[in-house]
């Protein structure tokens, strides 16, 4: 049989006299000097909320320029600014902190039944340096300007460009401090605060890629860091490294930049497989499917991550022996995110499904993550990404993956736990409304970029041929959509914190620890220390189905002692 | 008449559409069993719904588990290693290909013809011969993409990168700048015009030439005192003991550590920029380095000479 145990009487039986976390103290102090990660999730999803506006007001200058052919909104700087803001912005700002940093912070402690993270004043401080590299790099951009794309090249960057590139780099090195600060965290966490019981196959699957996202954060990015120094040493200090005239190799670079930015996109996708696995597993009412597997897709994908940055290199100037060795890697990390589609899927299979917001992110995220992931097998062969490398078909690429795939599922992630974040309920119909049109927004804004990619079109213009026109007014009138679909659940989130219905502790009948406690939790999350004996996901009965007519089978498991 | 499909002008463009179009079909086989699984099992079993439940078949468990996953594997490898066939076997060489040097700068193209023609942000080439393009920078790197031959190639500074390609139809195509460069990285660009092979001898022979590549090179070869310790052929005066530069071009060459090496133009661009690095075997290494001192364009009219000289009968 599967159950948690609750110490002592099943949590209703307990009166709701105790404050929770957001009314345990009171005064803007008691937020700004917080060591609880519940509030710091909460204070680095405000912060987040700010840069999502200021790296979509990037987004909406490109698909304003790129309307007509011509440059008409911009100067030709203008839109190198705008793209490289739009970019470095949406990567160290909003993507690698987003899910880990806020339903991360939140949820980690509750999951694995801790009181905190392992270091609460660390996470505190954390989100301090990000918000002062975030400061930085605003103050970059706005007051000089930078144009170097997210990606710095040299010697570019480091020799040619008149932007404030120095700063701009001194901001991500501490956005990077920040972000191996709260790996650090999860992965201290993970180990060492686990509730009596909770082995590690019995984490959840959110905790799995959060404790893989932390791997990786905390390996890839000193490499970063180390890069970005030596673009400063050399602009700003002429310690000649990567410039050619003095010896220096300008591919090195390269190697290094993306020995970390190829992890990074996998910092970027790995918190939100965490995110569809418990969606999809709960609003499906079944267990999911091959849990083990789930778990070593996330540890090989974590891994094999840093094996294939080389193919971002295939027409730089590498030996074609390194490009082969790049291909084959990055053909066999296809095959745990197919291991991770399928597992999915199967989770479905003679389940007892409803359609909540949510499970409607999820289900779009696999849709849209399948295809950004199918695209990928393209790039992979050598031939194909000689044609299509630095055009929109790499731009869609990626953009099914961060925006389609991890965007989509924070959002999910956040309609599934904000429940149990704020205590309320946000108006379902609305919401189901919202995922829809993300869905159908999203597909309609990037997918022209596919075509028009492999047309030729290259990426990074402001001005280009008429013949791609049709498809760039295809996808600004599907960003559109997109924006709507994203300003949507701000206005019916914000407007439930206020007037939403009260929410019970369990609204969806969810297992997992994170459930059994109050909606919000207590400052001290659980009122009586967990003790956990089974496995996360008991939606019904080992060797059974879901039943028909009990949404809720969990709750006749739980053993009252 | 909107454009689904990018024109085809090159021999490797016909096999890399191949290969998209192979990818095409599987990877659009597996959207639409992915597509079919989600929307046929959110149907059949949504909550309430009499399709059977139950605990799950012994075999979708286990074995359909193990089985995609190596399905999946298969495939990979299998694609994989198609891929990298075609690779390997594009554009091998050809010892007649046409020869143009390119030379990338903010925010231009400039090519040169083996007999001096000169264009700029265009290139033309005739049909059915393979074309050889050497490249390199004079400041960031770019890159030189002509997206109907499904070629591209970045440039980089202090650097020479090669780029073959044989093209197939006559016409004008875009050539893009990929590799962003700067404030006019969008505007650079140009065409690619492929002519019968007549029509391009024609044009070319009415194409006014700078000054003869290798004659260029020869002047700089005596004014950059390199003729003061190699000698030139017209017996110049040799103080310092320097290897002989004649027949050098793609002959192999014994270095001080043992190792022979090919002559090919990026050792002699070395030989320039860094002398030190490989030491002709029974030298002194003596050989100041150019590195600053010889521009791009100079350094390519110096290995058009050096390639000039045939070996002194
Ligand atoms: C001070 C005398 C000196 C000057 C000036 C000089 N060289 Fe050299 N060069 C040498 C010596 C000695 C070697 C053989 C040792 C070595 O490889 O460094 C050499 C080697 C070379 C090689 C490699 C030859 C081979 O057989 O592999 C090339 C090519 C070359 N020089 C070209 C040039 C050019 C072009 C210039 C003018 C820009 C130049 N050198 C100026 C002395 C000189
Ligand atoms: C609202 C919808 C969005 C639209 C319409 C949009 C549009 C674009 C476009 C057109 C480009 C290419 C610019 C160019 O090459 O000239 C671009 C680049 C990029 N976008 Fe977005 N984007 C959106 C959302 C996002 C989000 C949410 C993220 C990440 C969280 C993101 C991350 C990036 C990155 C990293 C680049 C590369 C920037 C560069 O090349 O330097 N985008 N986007
Ligand atoms: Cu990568
Ligand atoms: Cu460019």
């Amino acid at each position: 049989m599967n159950h948690i145990t609750p110490a002592i009487p099943a949590p209703d039986a307990i009166p709701h006299e105790e404050p929770s976390y957001l009314t345990a103290e009171r005064g803007i102090g008691s937020w700004l000097l917080t060591t609880d990660h519940k509030r710091i999730a909460l204070l680095y999803m405000a912060a987040l909320t700010a840069f999502f506006f200021i790296g979509g007001a990037g987004a909406v200058a490109i698909r304003l320029e790129l309307f007509t052919p011509k440059a008409d909104v911009l100067t030709a700087d203008g839109y190198n600014r705008m793209f490289t803001l739009h970019g470095t912005v949406m990567i160290w700002f909003f993507l690698v902190p987003s899910i880990p940093t806020t339903l991360g912070n939140f949820l980690i402690p509750l999951m694995v039944g801790a009181r905190d993270l392992a270091f609460p004043r660390l996470n505190l401080l954390s989100w301090y340096l990000f918000i002062f590299a975030g400061a930085v790099l605003i103050y970059a951009l706005v007051a000089g300007g930078v144009d170097t794309g997210w990606t710095f090249y040299t010697p570019f960057s480091t020799t040619f460009s008149n932007g404030y590139v120095l700063l701009a780099g001194l901001a991500i090195i501490l956005a990077g401090f920040s972000s191996i600060a709260t790996g650090v965290n999860f992965l201290a966490t993970i180990h060492l605060l686990r509730a009596p019981g909770m082995g590690w196959f019995r984490l959840p699957l959110f905790a799995w890629a959060i404790y893989g996202t932390s791997l990786v954060m905390v390996l890839a990015t000193p490499v970063l860091t180390a890069v970005l120094l030596l673009v400063i040493a050399e602009r700003g200090f002429g310690l000649p490294v990567f410039d050619p005239s003095r010896g220096g190799d300008p591919l090195l670079f390269q190697h290094l930049f993306w020995f970390y930015s190829h992890p990074a996109v996998y910092i970027m996708i790995l918190p939100s497989f965490g995110v569809i696995s418990e969606i999809v597993t709960c609003f499906s009412r079944r267990n999911v499917f091959g849990y083990d597997f789930m778990v070593y897709a996330i540890l090989w994908i974590a891994i094999a991550g840093f094996l294939v940055w080389g193919h971002h290199m295939f027409v730089s100037g590498q030996s074609i022996y390194a490009s082969l060795a790049f291909s084959f890697l990055s053909f066999v990390i296809a095959v745990p995110s197919a291991i991770k589609v399928f597992n999915w899927t199967f989770t479905l299979y003679r389940g007892q499904i409803t359609f909540e917001a949510p499970m409607l992110y999820a289900v779009g995220f696999i849709g849209l993550f399948t295809i950004g992931g199918l695209t990928g097998l393209f790039l992979a062969s050598i031939p194909i990404d000689v044609h299509v490398s630095d055009t929109y078909y790499v731009v869609g690429h990626f953009h099914f993956i961060m925006v389609g795939g991890a965007v989509s599922a924070f959002y999910g992630g956040l309609s599934f736990w904000w429940p149990k974040i704020t205590g309320r309920k946000y108006p379902m119909t609305w919401a189901r409304f919202a995922a829809i049109l993300m869905f159908f927004g999203f597909g309609f804004t990037f997918f022209p970029m596919f075509i028009m990619g492999y047309l030729g079109m290259p990426r990074r213009y402001q001005v280009y041929p008429e013949e791609f026109q049709v498809w760039h007014v295809m996808s600004s009138a599907g960003a559109v959509l997109l924006a709507g679909a994203y300003l949507l659940p701000m206005g019916y989130l914000a407007w439930s914190v206020f007037w939403g219905e009260k929410a019970e502790d369990d609204p969806w009948n969810a297992t997992g620890l994170e459930w059994s406690t109050s909606s919000p939790p207590p400052r001290d999350n659980f009122r009586t220390p967990p003790e956990v004996d089974e496995g996360p996901y008991f939606y019904h009965p080992e060797g059974e189905g879901p039943g028909h007519d009990h949404g809720d089978p969990h709750r006749d498991q739980v053993r009252t002692p | 008449m909107i454009r689904f499909w990018p024109a085809t002008a090159s021999d490797v463009a016909a096999q890399v559409d191949q290969l998209t179009g192979v990818l095409l079909a599987i990877c659009g086989a597996i959207l639409l069993l992915v597509g079919c699984l989600l929307l046929g099992f959110s149907i059949r079993y949504r909550r309430g719904s009499s399709a059977k439940r139950g605990a799950l078949p012994e075999i979708v468990s286990r074995e359909v588990e193990v089985g995609w996953t190596a399905a999946t594997l298969f495939l990979a490898l299998f694609l994989f290693a198609w891929a990298t066939g075609m690779e390997l076997r594009a554009n091998p060489p050809q010892p007649d290909a046409i020869e143009v040097h390119v030379l990338a700068r903010q925010w231009m193209w400039k090519t040169r013809h083996a007999n001096g023609a000169q264009e700029i942000d265009a290139l033309h080439v005739p049909r059915g011969e393979q074309v050889r393009l050497l490249m390199t920078s004079q400041d960031v790197i770019h890159s030189f993409f002509v997206p109907a031959f499904r070629a591209k190639q970045d440039v980089l500074p202090g650097r020479l990168t090669e780029l073959r390609f044989t093209a197939t139809e006559t016409g004008t195509y875009n050539l893009f700048c990929a590799e962003y460069c700067g404030t006019l990285h969008a505007r650079m660009g140009g065409t690619v015009t492929v002519m019968e092979p007549e029509d391009f001898a024609r044009w070319l022979a009415v194409q006014p030439r700078g000054d003869d590549l290798a004659r260029e090179g020869a002047a700089l070869f005596v004014s950059l005192g390199c003729a003061g310790c190699h000698g030139d052929r017209r017996g110049g005066s040799a103080t310092v003991r320097a290897p002989k530069l004649e027949g050098v071009y793609n002959s192999p060459v014994p270095l001080q550590d043992g190792r022979v090496v090919t002559a090919d133009e990026a050792y002699l661009r070395d030989s320039i920029l860094q002398p030190r690095r490989d030491v002709v075997a029974g030298f002194p290494n003596v050989m100041p380095s150019f590195a600053g001192l010889v521009h791009e364009e100079e350094m390519q009219r110096l290995l058009a000479y050096l390639r000039s000289l045939k070996d002194a009968p």
